[in-house]
């Protein structure tokens, strides 16, 4: 190891083996679209809808994966402690609601995008209205943060302005995903999950060794430290944690009810996001759409399971290099960082230490969430290669869901609004043109996004989950498993939901409606929870206001109870 | 296919999903939130209990229920006649 090592350490530089590696990947993205181009409308919108299991798993887990994921996830959880375990939970839950309550159904359905379900399910086009905005809603808040997790990325490892870096990143989803539609990125997809799952191991089980001499990160971080003091990991950190201030590291400091709504709005939120739903339109059969939901998770918890054991490593490592160290000696990375504006240092006491606690009046050091997974190899003095690699990988991660996205973006345009609702006469070739245009937009907005974000970024992010949770989750459930559901009740529900969940977003969040601090949340649920809320408003609502109107007809009581029935799913049609 | 067999399939599927449902639920919100508290009484290794259930076991028991849903499925689907 050592040998090899030295062999590839030969001092080329991280920047050389950055651009060695992720021109590498991108060149084989751009191969792969080249070679799985979409000729055809159910080949742009669901691949042809004859993807393997196993291919769909992989996609699936690299279009969710996003820069969010790879990127921030990791270091949200090293600052939350035991906090961060609701996006552990909420982020895999959902996959069991998606394998067990409507991904087989929709499947069986078997149209194109979740409007047409909605749309069809409630024999409506103003349902189908309502549920277009939503999905570009969702959709549009979810792919700024892609465009600028790659021009993070860039302008870091790079070294080019981080609003190249994005232009680059454009110039790269705009082409396979425009010339290979669905199909393409499928397949590119498939790619990028290799690459950043490799990634994202590679520097952790260095890590783990380094740190407990276990090579399997999941099991080092509950294990004993290496240096032979027969020390727990964990409750070393718990007693670091305490000494600077903050809460105990496996404690947390969010109350039960809040983590309880956080935790089922994202996992509930995750089960109605159109990126997500719509992967399982592309697989032959209702059994394969169980099965690959089932890989998909699997591939997810290689990642989502690691990232904690992250967490506590680069914890532990960035306090113990930072803590009450002289400024004057502090490492490369922490400079290189500093530039970028993610580390400030800012000398309180004038003591030359660095004084890094919980009390913010004597706190000296400000680090940003998101560079504890890239910035972990240097931390951990890993050789280049890793460092390098680790760029490619969040490049990957962030790639995939902005493809995936743009998708879905391009086919609620083309496909739900020109094809459904203003010409239903088009022709298959003007739609297909109608599909890669408004990818093209959908590209340039999110680009613009990318370069000038809008302040609430996180916000905004937070918020795509609530709507989902708040909209589609309880219509498609209902859909399903509530044959007398009719489309009265499916539209004021959703409406009455997001609207619901808009407000508490705008007043916590932005002030509006007399705004309000955390001591005026309802119940004590924070804004990210709220989603829970107003979902269980959706099915109060729906189900009120079914019970005042009118049966739906007996054509789609029919439907309902056809989806139930898992043969024939038969190929997709228009 | 009559609507008595499309009937009983449905029937026998919403009970695995109602078992599997309370698993899921247990395991997280229960296990990992709920009675974290006390699960953190115990310890295995370097994990406290409850913690390890927020943060690993929970996520390891999704998978499981997924492909237990799987094969539970196709083996009734078999039962009624619906893998064709």
């Amino acid at each position: 190891m050592v040998m090899i090592n030295s062999l590839i350490n030969v001092g080329i530089g991280v920047q050389n083996w950055t651009y060695i590696i992720v021109g590498i990947t991108f060149a084989l993205y751009i191969g792969i679209a080249i070679w799985s181009r979409a000729g055809s409308t159910k080949e742009f919108y669901i691949a042809g809808g004859g993807v393997s299991p196993l291919a769909n798993g992989m996609a699936t887990a690299a279009d969710w994966m996003s820069a969010a994921s790879f990127i921030s996830m990791a270091g949200i959880i090293s600052f939350a402690g035991y906090d961060g375990a609701v996006y552990l939970m909420g982020w895999t839950g959902g996959y069991v609601l998606l394998a067990l309550l409507l991904a087989p159904y929709l499947r069986k359905f078997g149209k194109f995008t979740v409007p047409d379900f909605i749309g069809d399910r409630y024999y409506s086009n103003t349902a189908r209205f309502v549920a277009v905005l939503c999905a570009l809603l969702v959709s549009f808040t979810y792919v700024a943060g892609q465009m600028r997790g790659v021009g993070l990325v860039f302008s870091r490892f790079l070294e080019v302005d981080i609003n190249t870096g994005v232009v680059i990143g454009m110039i790269i989803v705009l082409f396979y995903a425009v010339i290979g539609g669905m199909k393409g990125i499928t397949y590119t997809q498939v790619a990028q999950y290799c690459v950043l799952i490799f990634a994202f191991m590679v520097p952790a089980i260095f890590i783990s060794i380094q740190m407990t001499g276990n090579p399997i990160p999941q099991l080092g971080f509950g294990g004993q430290l290496s240096d032979g003091s027969g020390v727990f990991l964990l409750d070393k950190l718990d007693g670091l944690s305490t000494d600077l201030g903050f809460a105990e590291y496996t404690e947390g400091s969010k109350s039960i009810i809040d983590v309880f709504s956080i935790t089922l709005a994202l996992m509930v939120g995750t089960a109605g996001l159109p990126h997500v739903i719509v992967r399982f339109f592309t697989v032959k059969r209702v059994k394969d759409a169980r099965k690959s939901a089932g890989i998909a998770l699997l591939l997810i918890v290689i990642l989502y399971s690691t990232a904690p054991a992250v967490a506590v490593f680069a914890r532990t490592n960035m306090i113990e290099t930072v803590s009450n160290q002289p400024y004057a000696s502090v490492p490369d990375w922490f400079k290189k960082w500093e530039t970028t504006g993610l580390i400030k240092f800012t000398d309180k006491n004038n003591d030359g230490l660095i004084q890094y606690l919980a009390d913010n009046d004597t706190n000296e050091l400000i680090v940003d969430n998101d560079i504890m997974v890239l910035a972990n190899p240097e931390i951990a003095e890993l050789p280049d290669w890793v460092i390098a690699l680790v760029a490619a990988g969040a490049l990957a991660a962030a790639l995939s869901t902005a493809a995936g996205l743009l998708l879905v973006i391009s086919a609620s345009v083309s496909h739900d609004l020109i094809k459904k609702i203003i010409n239903p006469k088009i022709s298959e070739k003007s739609e297909l043109i109608a599909a890669r245009l408004s990818a093209v937009v959908a590209v340039c907005i999110a680009g613009y996004f990318g370069v000038n974000p809008p302040g609430f970024v996180a916000a905004t992010v937070a918020l795509a989950f609530g709507l989902a949770a708040a909209s589609f989750f309880p219509a498609i459930i209902l859909g399903i498993f509530y044959k007398k559901m009719n489309k009265e009740g499916a539209i004021s529900g959703m409406i009455i939901g997001i609207l619901f969940m808009l407000f508490y977003m705008t007043k916590f969040k932005f002030g509006w409606f007399g705004g309000g601090s955390k001591a005026d949340w309802w119940l004590g649920i924070s804004p990210e929870g709220f989603g829970t809320v107003a979902m269980i408003l959706n099915f109060v609502v729906s189900i009120t206001v079914m019970k005042f109107t009118s049966d739906p007809p007996k054509s789609v009581q029919d439907m309902v109870e056809n989806i139930r029935i898992p043969s024939d799913a038969g190929k997709a049609t228009h | 296919m009559t609507n008595k067999n499309a009937n009983l399939y449905w029937k026998e599927n919403i009970r695995y999903v109602a078992i599997l449902m309370f698993i899921w639920f247990f395991v997280s919100f229960g296990a990992g939130i709920l009675f974290k508290d006390f699960l953190n009484e115990f310890k295995f290794g370097g994990f406290k209990l409850g913690f390890w259930f927020a943060q690993q076991g929970s996520m390891y028991v999704f998978v499981v229920l997924i492909f237990i849903y799987v094969r539970l499925m196709n083996n009734l689907d078999k039962k009624y006649g619906y893998d064709k």
